[in-house]
Parts: structure tokens; C-alpha cells; sequence
């Protein structure tokens, strides 16, 4: 870890103010990723500007029945909001899946957005990384590639983005709210992570010295019928092999409005508008599933020891879509898939 | 000791209603001491031995009994080797390669030096000087063929991570940053990390196991054959514990070194040998070690950069090992395992090979046995053991839980279960038609191995005779069901131990031994054993371990340190007795005047004769009497040099798992291991044993494996985020069964030992159970979800 | 003894500025000037000598870290010393009271939830969040947050069995 300037912000005027003076200096909130990446000198900030104490921690209703979470709520509260159980537990599952519950106290809303790739090479500043070092290769591509990407892939990074909770607000159709020097704008969630493309260093289309102030839900939740699938090497405390989250309208048998999106096989948690389409107005069957399924995967591209995510893509999809159809969420407690 | 309702397999030949009534009693578990139903059982041996030692043993000896460093562990208190914190104690932090192999051709730490903070960067170039021969670097346990790697000596990589610079600084955040600014220069050299490539270079390792008839010809006759290649990855120990080491500097060239280790008095030897110093210069210590399960049996490298940097600053430094450097430490290697079984068709096996290609380093030959189990578990007219070594460029591999027979019974017991396939016999029954009462190696008989009890209890506590043979054919909603069980075998050896006990005459004793307590309860059991020896309260006894000016000790491991360490104890305990016994004789009218050494035992605080109880004298009369404030005796164990008889551990491991049929999501989730390791001194830390080393088996099956890429020769999981062990939620119900393993020849106590045991058979009864449940075999470990989706 | 270089350098790259931290450990009012990049972690161990807080991975992997701030379970090597200034922190050695264990520590020797004993305090420390925030009720809820604690000994039954236990001890109690 390099030696860093530390400064505290009162407020978020002053957090935008003070990283406009330094630009090679960055955020921390709640430190899980950063800390982590500083310690393996991934992340060589030349200061910290500790956002933490920022009056950005309640989750409140919108005036148009959403509900707005501020970019500090710890994952833990927020998971156990009872706006979040009762209205979005899609999320509550989703993030309940992440990490750890230490973990989960501590990573903020907006700092789960902004987590890094757990590629290998990204983290093992021996090897070469697009993402860690722009231009020096991509050691994944011909490697140790079990955990990549399958879709989206660009020829300079395969990294997938790691977190579970951003899966779920993607399905969510959340937006996020940033302040940066030019003042307040609100991307919608599908358009904050971005593809690796040519220039993988950079995942969200976050301007330089902007600050996540929070997320906002819109006020569809999905209460009734959604699962979150989180597929790993262990049963806990593992990052994703692939994870699903889906959510669905019905009536009658029939689906209303959808939603699907996954976690662990792109650089950014990966929604289709086409294989949404494919569910609407079908019956909430196996082979409306595979065909969502089918058409969410058609440009999917296996590499050396990644092709099994596919199918268990594939697979995972139509699960899930089931669990959901069937009002049956996957439990994060009992570890057997319902 | 739970017994299903329904039908006893027929398969077993043993009927449901010996199982319930039990001629043996299964009661002994917390019971105290071994029970019989009928006394007439009772070897005669066994009254021998009772009239020694064993008649006053039973309050504390096999029962279940709290560890006495509890209190210290859960509330902080107990410090590990990275915890002495001292004045004037200087921070370092350790460079690595970043190449496997090669030269360095310069190593530039002016960066780092001019770091506010930085003391020193020590170097191949500017150490301090150490031994210049392999001699001076061999460890008690250190490979016999081979060049022990020496840390920072010279400019020659020999495996990515290897340490070559360290950063001695006022605190350790600086000596962190500043080891990041070490810029080094490496002329690269061709090198392997891939086992599959090296294995036509692999050479022949000269291993005990005896070759038996010719394996080759009577397998290609035998009815039933089964061929197949097993792997096991390279895996690490992780234990929780970071590796470290504090050298304090005591003044004068004199240090005390607080280390990471399995063995004190190893490691003083090695660095009294490294530095040339003289043994009461340098002393060890380790009260309490964070796990380690092997990878603290050689002394490690931090031990000596530690005092590298003492001896260069002439100040105290500590080093603690990041988790990322402490896979540049030993490993269980990546094995290739090559089973050959013929079989006759009612199972009986005609012809065993066993082959095993084990990975070591360019620059020292480490190999266990991994082959040879077969001779100790199944008859076979036939047999052929092959242990081979292929050289990589990584560091020398390592004893890790059970080596060799981890991966070598994983091996052997899957190769059988395919043959239950293929033979369509019940895997138990299959077992027991091979079962060998002699080891085929030596052979000899074992001094005690209830193996056939570890299958039957084993069976009925699992519910084994309600298991439907078929693959595939028992499920749960939308699991495949699967049951599989595999046998563990282990060594049950005993080495050279002493002890010295102090006894106060307020009757509290302290008994002290150099061995380490590395979670297996060495403390508790010697605790145990003094109590009952002394006869007083185990409240009255202090324990002193893990420093290497106490008694001399073997290294914590190989499963001996109960046995060893017991034995020494207890012989301490007898001198004792003989001086108690010769005070209380002294005193005027003593009831004891007459008495005989071998008629007498300590209980309740007293002298007391075996024929009448009221003929005592309380051990503070005696040594008031005798105006003795203390009795301090010190012995070696000794046990009889008997190659006569086999010594082994067993277990019969049942294990089911549940399996999503269409994602390939696996769970554990029961597992029953029935063991039988002669006498338990303590049924609560040995149930904690055997229940940890399932867990490894569970690792071992399911989730561990170190990746290397070949192209850098690195380790690409370096940490314990992807390097998965299990965690809580992968472990549901395990039961452990002590079978009551009476043994009146391997040492007076009857005691086996139970660190490894465990662990043995648990990959291959959850893989067993893993094909049971799919129908797919998967040969290579750790069994994931992928590797079940391509498997036919 | 050593050659090294140590005569005649003046250092041109400076230690950072030590900040002055308070913080509340274990009831105790405790300050310390720590440089930014001071865990709470090495914070507790190497300046207030308070080594009951373990480090097995320094990385959020483990779980042995875990102390309690303001009531919440969290992993102090993630977090920095200075971003705690006015926290008030519990560590294994903050929680028995009047040399009485706590019921948690009692039932980990209880049922012997622990070997080698060092992720215990992590446990224990995991455990007290856990009971706190009264999320888990069966075994698998607590197996499922438990998870951030690796055991490598592998005494994961006997650590539910210990927790269930307290729990039922302190539902006793209150």
C-alpha cells in the first residue's frame, strides 16, 4: 500500500470539491474493495477522501412510490429495510447473497457499484492486465479463465463484474444519481457499468470527480413473483460462477411485464431487452423459459475453461424464471435449489 | 450410537440383531474407560497392563474433558507468534520473485531505502552471513535427498514467490510501502509448473511397500478388472494463522525467537545450525500455533529472515507472512494416481497396482506414501506399488493432514468403489470379502485393528442398508441422492518424548514438554493424563508446552504426539509415585511401610495401596514428613522396538450428498466417519479432530485447488477467496463413531493418535457418493460443477 | 554485523502524517496517532496491544478480524483506523464482564467450537453481531451468516451448536 493523503468530507460539496483538487485521489466509503486492491497495490491512490460520514443513509419513498436509497446505506441495512424486504426482496436476496455479513456492514450502496473485477491477473500486478495496466495484454484471454466473461467480451478483457446486488437493481430498473463538478445527472442503472470494449480500465460511464449520492428504485417491485440464483464453488462466501435474478408479473398463467438479468458472465450485470420481450405475454412455461433463455445466450462465447457457463447459464435462467413463476425465491439460508 | 429401524444389509453377513445387542459395547464413548459385555473377552493382557497403569486412570483419561487453554483462547489471551509485542521491535516485510526461475542480476533498493522509517533492505547481497552447507540447512524432518532451499543466500530463483529482499522498517505499513519500491532485475531461465508435462521425467522413488506376486499377469487374467487415473491438485494448507515469526533480541548475540511451528526444538536446531550458534543463544517458543496441518513441521522461512534482520539490526524484529506469500511455502503436491484392480467375480481381489506420480522441487526430493495402503486394508495374492517424483520449478511439497495417504486412499478407495460397480457387490461388502486381518507389506498382524466394526457401526448409524445400489436412483425433489463410503487407514506411531514433572507439595503439579498444541489438544490430553497419573484434580495441573528449553519433543505430527507425549507423562508420573511412595514409607508407622511400588497408585491427592484403599498417605503428609517442598523428576517414554505387529488407525467414512440434477450444485450433507484408534483420551477433542479432518475431506473433494498458469509458472489463487475451503455453510451433519479399540501391545495406554485419520477416505466416500448420486465419475479433485457437466 | 547501506541516507520520502484518533474499545476511552493507512486492525494489535483480534488473510477472506463497531459486526482490516474517530469498538477481550465469560465464550469451550483457537475471537465476535441482529433462528441461518468466518480446523457443527447455546442463553437472560 503507497502512502496516501487522508481528508474527510463534511459534505457533498466539499466531497466533489476536494476531489476536483486531486484527480488521482478517490472515494472511500466503505473500504471493502478499495482497501482490499490498495493492499495489493492494484489501487495506488494518491489520497482517500473519506465520504463516510456524508448524510447520504436513508431510504426513503419517492413521490412517485419509489424508493430512494442513499449511496451510503450499508448492503446489510438495506437488505433488511422493510421498504426493501416488502417491496423489492429480489434486492433483499440479491444482496443477501454477496459477500459476508461483516462485509455487508460495511459496503455502502454506492460503493458496491463501483466494485472491481475479481480476475486474477487483475489482481496480480506480476501478470498482465488491460484493465490494471492499459495496453499490456490480457493474460485471462489464453489463461486461467474459469470465472470470466462470456458475453460482452471485448478482445482486450474478459473481467466480469462481481457483485450480486447490482444484478438485482439492473433487473430493477433502478437509476443512479451522481453529483460531480458540472452539477447533478441520473444515469439509468443498464448504463452505468460499461463493456470492456478497447478500454477496459474504465467499468462505469462515471465521470472523473463525480460522486454517488444514491439509487433510486422506481416504485415496480416484483414482490410476488422473483428469485435471485447464485451459483458458486461453495455454498457461501463465494463469488459467482453465474448468478440469475428474475422477476415477473402474472396473470393467470400469463406474464406481464419481466425481468432478467445476470450476474458473473459479463463486465457489467447483463440484461436483454429481447429475451424480456420473449417472456411477455407468453405462458410462464418451460419453454417460454428456454426461449428467454436461448435468446438472452445467443451471442454467449465460451473461452478455455469457461464454456460450462452456457449452460449453466441456460439452466440457471430457466430456473430461476420457475422459481419465480411459481413463487418459490430461492432461500440464501437453505442451500438446497427449490 | 443410533440404529435405524428397517432391514440390516443382508449383503454385510452379519445379522441386524448382533448390531443391536452388540457383543462389544458401544458405550465406551464418554464412558471413561473401555467396557465389555462379558468379562471373559477381556484379553489377559489387558489385566496386566491394568495392574501397572491403569487402575487409577479412569476419572480423567477417556472422558470427555474441556480443553484446559479454553478459557485462553476464547477470551484473547492466548498469543501466537506474531502477538509478543516488545519494545524496540522492528517491522519487516518480504519481497517475492515474480519469476519461477532464473537469476537475479540486480536488486535495486535505493526506493525503499530512502523511505522515511526504513532501517535496512536486506538482500542476497548484504545479509548477514548463514551456513554455506545443505548440512547446516537439513531440519529434523527435512527430505534426505535434496539441497534445503536457504532463503535471501544467493542470486538463484528457484520458484515465483520466493523471498529475495526484506524490508526491516520502525512499523510495518512502512515496510510494506517501501518493499514495493524493490526493483529487481531477473535473467529469466525455461521453466515447469505442469505436472502433465513433466510426468516422462518423472524417476522412481524407492518406497517400503513390498511388491507381492506379479501384478501385471494376474490382472490381465482376473474376471473383473478396473483401470483408471486419479487426480489430485496441489493444495495448501491455509492454515488460519498467518505465518510468523518475532526474534527477540535479548542482548549478547542472544535471541528469543517466538515462531510458527510444529516443532520448537526443530526449528532451534535448524537456526542454531543456520547461525552457528550455540543452543542456549537461541531458544523457541510456541505456546499456541494457529493451525498448520503440516506446513509448520519444517521450519519455515520467516523463522529465519526473522532472525536474519534481528541479527542485522541487533534489535528485535517480527515478520508476519502475507496469505499471498504463504503459498511460496510447502504444499501437498499434485499427485497423478494410477489404480490397476483385478478381481475374481465373488470380489476377491487377485491383483492390486498402485502407481503414484507426486510433484517435488528441482532441489529436493519430498515423497510420502501414497501407494502400499492396499496391502494394509485388502488381500491380494498380487501387488505392485510404483512411487514416482517429476520436478517442477515451485517450492519443495510438504507434508499436509495425512500426506500421502489423503490422496493415495482417495485414490485406492474410488478405484474400489468402481469396482463394487463393476462387480455389482455392495461397496461395504466388497470390503469386507478383501479384508486383510495382516499387513501384506511387513507381514505381520496389527496390534489392534477393528476396521470390520468401523463398516458395521459405521453402516448402522448412516442407515447403509437403506441405500438403493443403482446410480441415479434415489432422489430428494430435485436432487440426485447419492451414498458413498470409503475406508481410512493411518499410521498410529510413537516417538522418542520426555516430560518433567514438578509436584508442589500443596499437590499442584506442572508438567512441561517442548511439544506444540497446534489445535489437537495436546495441552487437554497431557492435562488429562498427569491428573489421573498424580491422582488429583486436573485443576491442579499446569501444562507448559511449545519451548524449546523444555523437555525434548518430536514435531507435532504424523498423528504421534498423543501417544508419545502421554507416555512420557506418564513415565514421569511412575518416578514420582516411586519417591511419594519412599516418603510415605519413611514416616513413622506409615500404613504403607510394607508396601510394593507396582501395589500402590496416586489418587485423591494420596499414596494409596491397590489391595486397600485405607491404607493411604496423602501426598502433602509425605512430603511434610519428608520436608520436601518439591519433587521434579524428568523422563523419557520408551516403547518396545516390536516389529512384530502393524500399527494403523481405521475408519469406515459414509457420506451422502445431494445433487441439483440440472444445475450440478453439490452438497454434503451427512457425513458418518466410524473410527477406531485404540484408547481415546479424550472424546471431546477427538470428536473435534475427526470432525475437522471430514471437513478437509470435504475441501479435499469439493472445492480445494491451488491453479497455477503455466505461462507465468504463478499460483493464480493466492488467497482465501479463491482458494476455497470450506465454510460454515458447506457442513451440515457429521457424526463421528469411536469404535472401542482395545489394544493391550502398542503401548501401554493403548493410545493410536487421531490428527490424520480423520481426513483419510472422506474425498473418496463424498466422490463415491457423488457418482452414486449422477452416475458420473469425476477423477480429477476438486469435484465442481463443470467438471459434472462434462463428465460421462 | 550487516553491510547494509543504513550510513550516510537521508530519507527523501517522508512517512505520512500520524492523525490523533479516538475511540471507545471495550468501554475504555483510547487515543492514538495512527497514520492513514493503519487498520483497525493493526491499530488494535500493534498500538494498543490488544492481540485477541486476529489476522489470517488481512484481505476480508476470513473473518478472524472481526470486532464489533457501534454494535455491528465488520471486518477491521478493511477499515482504516482514522474512519473510526469517535467509534466505539469491541473486541474479544471486551467481552467478558468481571472475569464472568461471556455466555458465548462459555458455550464455545462448552461445546468445543474451536481447535487451534485462532479464528475464535472472530468467531465470537461474528457470533455476538449475529445474535444482535436477530436475523438468524434456525441452523441453517446461522451456518449461511456465519460464513464469513472460515474455520480451517473445521469446527463449523460445534460452532452452531455453541451459538445456539448462547442464544438461548441470553434469551434467558433478557
Amino acid at each position: 500500500m503507497i502512502n496516501f493523503q487522508y481528508a474527510r468530507a463534511n459534505d457533498v460539496a466539499d466531497a466533489v470539491r476536494m476531489i476536483a483538487t486531486d484527480p488521482t485521489a478517490k472515494f472511500i466509503a466503505g473500504g471493502t474493495n478499495l482497501i482490499d486492491l490498495m493492499k495489493e497495490d492494484v489501487e495506488r491512490p494518491s489520497g482517500l477522501i473519506d465520504i463516510s460520514r456524508l448524510p447520504l443513509k436513508g431510504v426513503e419513498e419517492t413521490s412517485d412510490g419509489g424508493v430512494r436509497i442513499g449511496a451510503l446505506v450499508p448492503n446489510s441495512d438495506l437488505a433488511w429495510h422493510p421498504l426493501i424486504e416488502q417491496r423489492y426482496p429480489l434486492l433483499r436476496n440479491a444482496i443477501l447473497a454477496g459477500a459476508s455479513q461483516q462485509l455487508r456492514n460495511m459496503a455502502s450502496t454506492g460503493g458496491n457499484l463501483l466494485q472491481r473485477t475479481r480476475c486474477a491477473y487483475f489482481y496480480d500486478i506480476a501478470t498482465p492486465c488491460n484493465k490494471r495496466e492499459p495496453g499490456s495484454g490480457c493474460s485471462a484471454i489464453g489463461g486461467i479463465n474459469r470465472i470470466h466473461a462470456i458475453l460482452g467480451t471485448s478482445e482486450s478483457c474478459i473481467a466480469t463484474h462481481p457483485s450480486d446486488m447490482c444484478v438485482a437493481l439492473a433487473a430493477l430498473d433502478a437509476k443512479v444519481h451522481v453529483t460531480g463538478p458540472a452539477g447533478e445527472r441520473v444515469l439509468a442503472f443498464t448504463d452505468f457499468h460499461r463493456l470492456p470494449d478497447s478500454s477496459p480500465q474504465t467499468d462505469t460511464n462515471l465521470h472523473p470527480n463525480e460522486l454517488i449520492t444514491a439509487v433510486e428504485l422506481p416504485a415496480k417491485g416484483f414482490p410476488a413473483n422473483y428469485s435471485y440464483l447464485k451459483i458458486r464453488d461453495r455454498l457461501s462466501y463465494a463469488f459467482a460462477l453465474v448468478s440469475i435474478a428474475a422477476a415477473m408479473e402474472l396473470e393467470g398463467g400469463t406474464i406481464g411485464e419481466a425481468r432478467l438479468a445476470l450476474g458473473g458472465v459479463a463486465h457489467k450485470p447483463w440484461r436483454d431487452s429481447a429475451a424480456e420481450s420473449a417472456l411477455r405475454g407468453q405462458p410462464a412455461n418451460q419453454t417460454t423459459f428456454e426461449q428467454a433463455a436461448d435468446i438472452l445466450l445467443r451471442d454467449a462465447r465460451g473461452y478455455e475453461h469457461n464454456t460450462f457457463k452456457i449452460d449453466l447459464a441456460r439452466r440457471g435462467i430457466v430456473r430461476t424464471l420457475t422459481q419465480a413463476a411459481q413463487a418459490t425465491p430461492q432461500s440464501q439460508s437453505d442451500k438446497k435449489i427449490r | 450410537m443410533v440404529c435405524h429401524d428397517g432391514n440390516w444389509a443382508p449383503g454385510l453377513g452379519i445379522s441386524r440383531r448382533e448390531v443391536l445387542t452388540g457383543t462389544v459395547a458401544l458405550g465406551a464413548i464418554g464412558s471413561g474407560r473401555p467396557s465389555y459385555a462379558d468379562e471373559t473377552q477381556r484379553p489377559a493382557t489387558a489385566l496386566r497392563q491394568d495392574n501397572q497403569v491403569s487402575k487409577s486412570m479412569t476419572l480423567y483419561i477417556g472422558t470427555p474433558t474441556s480443553r484446559v487453554d479454553g478459557r485462553a483462547k476464547v477470551t484473547g489471551e492466548a498469543k501466537y507468534a506474531g502477538e509478543f509485542n516488545t519494545s524496540g521491535l522492528a517491522y519487516s516485510s518480504v519481497v517475492e520473485s515474480t519469476i519461477p526461475k532464473g537469476r537475479i542480476v540486480r536488486i535495486d533498493t535505493s526506493d525503499a531505502l530512502r523511505v522515511e522509517g526504513v532501517l535496512d533492505v536486506l538482500t542476497h547481497e548484504n545479509r548477514p552471513r548463514m551456513a554455506g552447507t545443505d548440512q547446516a540447512w537439513k531440519d529434523d524432518v527435512a527430505p534426505e535427498e535434496g539441497s534445503p532451499f536457504r532463503p535471501l543466500y544467493d542470486d538463484k530463483i528457484m520458484f515465483s514467490g520466493q523471498p529475495i529482499a526484506l524490508v526491516l522498517a520502525e512499523e510495518w505499513e512502512i515496510a510494506r510501502y517501501a518493499a514495493s519500491l524493490v526493483r529487481v532485475e531477473y535473467e529469466k531461465q525455461a521453466f515447469v509448473t505442469d505436472l502433465y508435462q513433466q510426468r516422462d521425467q518423472a524417476f522412481v522413488v524407492k518406497k517400503p511397500d513390498k511388491p507381492h506376486g506379479d501384478a501385471g499377469r494376474a490382472f490381465a487374467a482376473a474376471a473383473v478388472r478396473h483401470e483408471a487415473e486419479y487426480f489430485i491438485p496441489t493444495e495448501h494448507h491455509n492454515p488460519m494463522e498467518l505465518f510468523a515469526s518475532t526474534a527477540v533480541w535479548d542482548g549478547d548475540d542472544k535471541l528469543t525467537v517466538y515462531d510458527k511451528t510444529q516443532g520448537v526444538q526443530n526449528v532451534q536446531r535448524y537456526l542454531c545450525s543456520v547461525f552457528n550458534k550455540k543452543s542456549d543463544d537461541l531458544r523457541v517458543i510456541s505456546p499456541y500455533v494457529g493451525g498448520a496441518f503440516g506446513a509448520g513441521l519444517r521450519p519455515q522461512y520467516e523463522a529465519v529472515l526473522a532472525v536474519l534482520g534481528a541479527l542485522a539490526l541487533e534489535r528485535s524484529v517480527r515478520l508476519v507472512l502475507t496469505r499471498r506469500q504463504m503459498y511460496g511455502l510447502g504444499h501437498r503436491p499434485a499427485t497423478i494416481e494410477r489404480l490397476a484392480l483385478g478381481a475374481k467375480a465373488d470380489g476377491t481381489l487377485d491383483a492390486v497396482t498402485h502407481e503414484a506420480i507426486a510433484v517435488t522441487s528441482q532441489f529436493e526430493d519430498f515423497s510420502r506414501n501414497d501407494t502400499g495402503w492396499a496391502a494394509l486394508l485388502y488381500k491380494s495374492a498380487n501387488a505392485k506399488y510404483v512411487h514416482r517424483l517429476a520436478r517442477l520449478d515451485v517450492p519443495t511439497s510438504c507434508d499436509m493432514r495425512a500426506p500421502g495417504a489423503a490422496p493415495g486412499v482417495y485414490a485406492l478407495e474410488s478405484a474400489m468403489d468402481e469396482l463394487a460397480v463393476a462387480l455389482k457387490i455392495d461397496p461395504v461388502e466388497l470390503r469386507l470379502r478383501c479384508y486383510s486381518d495382516r499387513d501384506q507389506n511387513e507381514g505381520v498382524p496389527y496390534t489392534s485393528k477393528q476396521l470390520r466394526e468401523c463398516y458395521r457401526q459405521g453402516a448402522v448409524a448412516f442407515g447403509w442398508d437403506k441405500r438403493s445400489a443403482e446410480p441415479r436412483s434415489m432422489r430428494d425433489g430435485s436432487e440426485l441422492v447419492g451414498w458413498g463410503m470409503a475406508t481410512g487407514v493411518w499410521e498410529a506411531l510413537q516417538m522418542p518424548a520426555a516430560a518433567r514433572i514438578v509436584l508442589t507439595a500443596n499437590g499442584h503439579a506442572e508438567v512441561s514438554c517442548a511439544a506444540s498444541d497446534i489445535g489437537t489438544g495436546t495441552y487437554t490430553i497431557l492435562a488429562q493424563v498427569a491428573a489421573d497419573m498424580l491422582g488429583l484434580p486436573i485443576e491442579n495441573i499446569s501444562i507448559k508446552l511449545g519451548d524449546s528449553s523444555l523437555p525434548q519433543a518430536p514435531v507435532e505430527g504424523g498423528s504421534w504426539m498423543a501417544a508419545s507425549a502421554s507416555h512420557a507423562v506418564a513415565t514421569t508420573a511412575q518416578e514420582v509415585r516411586g519417591e511419594l511412595l519412599a516418603l510415605a514409607k519413611a514416616m513413622k508407622g506409615s500404613p504403607l511401610a510394607d508396601a510394593k511400588f507396582e501395589d500402590t497408585m496416586l489418587a485423591d491427592g494420596k499414596v494409596v495401596s491397590k489391595q486397600d484403599a485405607s491404607r493411604a498417605v496423602s501426598i502433602t503428609d509425605a512430603m511434610r514428613h519428608g520436608a520436601v517442598d518439591r519433587i521434579e523428576k524428568e523422563k523419557t517414554n520408551s516403547f518396545p522396538d516390536d516389529s512384530s505387529h502393524a500399527r494403523n488407525t481405521h475408519s469406515a467414512v459414509f457420506a451422502e450428498v445431494k445433487v441439483d440434477e440440472q444445475l450440478g450444485v453439490i452438497r454434503v450433507t451427512r457425513v458418518v466417519s466410524a473410527t477406531a484408534a485404540g484408547r481415546i483420551l479424550n472424546t471431546k477433542t477427538a470428536h473435534s479432530q475427526i470432525m475437522g479432518g471430514v471437513v478437509w475431506g470435504i475441501g479435499m473433494a469439493l472445492h480445494e485447488e491451488t491453479v497455477f498458469d503455466h505461462r507465468f509458472g504463478r499460483i493464480m489463487n493466492a488467497n482465501i477467496a479463491e482458494y476455497h475451503v470450506p465454510v460454515n455453510a458447506d457442513v451440515q451433519d457429521i457424526k463421528v463413531v469411536f469404535v472401542d479399540e482395545p489394544d493391550t501391545i502398542i503401548n501401554p495406554l493403548g493410545i493410536k493418535g487421531l490428527g490424520e485419520i480423520g481426513i483419510v477416505g472422506v474425498a473418496a466416500a463424498i466422490a463415491n457418493a457423488v457418482y452414486h448420486a449422477t452416475g458420473k465419475r469425476v477423477r480429477d479433485l476438486p469435484i465442481t460443477l463443470d467438471k459434472l457437466q462434462r463428465s460421462t | 554485523m550487516t553491510q547494509a547501506n543504513t550510513v550516510g541516507r537521508a530519507p527523501t520520502s517522508p512517512a505520512p502524517t500520524k492523525i490523533l484518533v479516538a475511540l471507545d474499545v471495550n468501554g475504555r476511552q483510547r487515543q492514538l496517532t495512527v497514520a492513514p493507512w493503519t487498520t483497525l486492525l493493526d491499530a488494535l494489535r500493534d498500538h494498543l496491544d490488544l492481540t485477541g483480534t486476529k489476522k489470517g488473510c488481512d484481505h476480508g477472506q476470513c473473518g478472524a478480524c472481526t470486532v464489533l463497531v457501534d454494535g455491528r459486526r465488520i471486518n477491521s482490516c478493511l477499515t482504516l483506523a482514522v474512519m473510526k474517530d469517535g467509534a466505539k469498538i469491541t473486541t474479544v477481550e471486551g467481552l467478558a464482564t468481571e472475569g464472568a465469560l461471556h455466555p458465548l465464550q462459555q458455550a464455545f469451550i462448552d461445546h468445543d467450537a474451536f481447535q487451534c483457537g485462532y479464528c475464535t475471537p472472530g468467531q465470537i465476535c461474528s457470533a455476538a453481531g449475529l445474535i444482535a441482529e436477530g436475523k438468524a433462528k434456525s441452523a441453517d441461518e446461522i451456518r449461511e451468516l456465519m460464513s464469513g468466518n472460515i474455520c480451517r480446523c473445521g469446527a463449523y457443527p460445534n460452532i452452531v451448536a455453541a451459538i445456539q447455546q448462547a442464544m438461548g442463553t441470553m434469551a434467558g437472560r433478557s
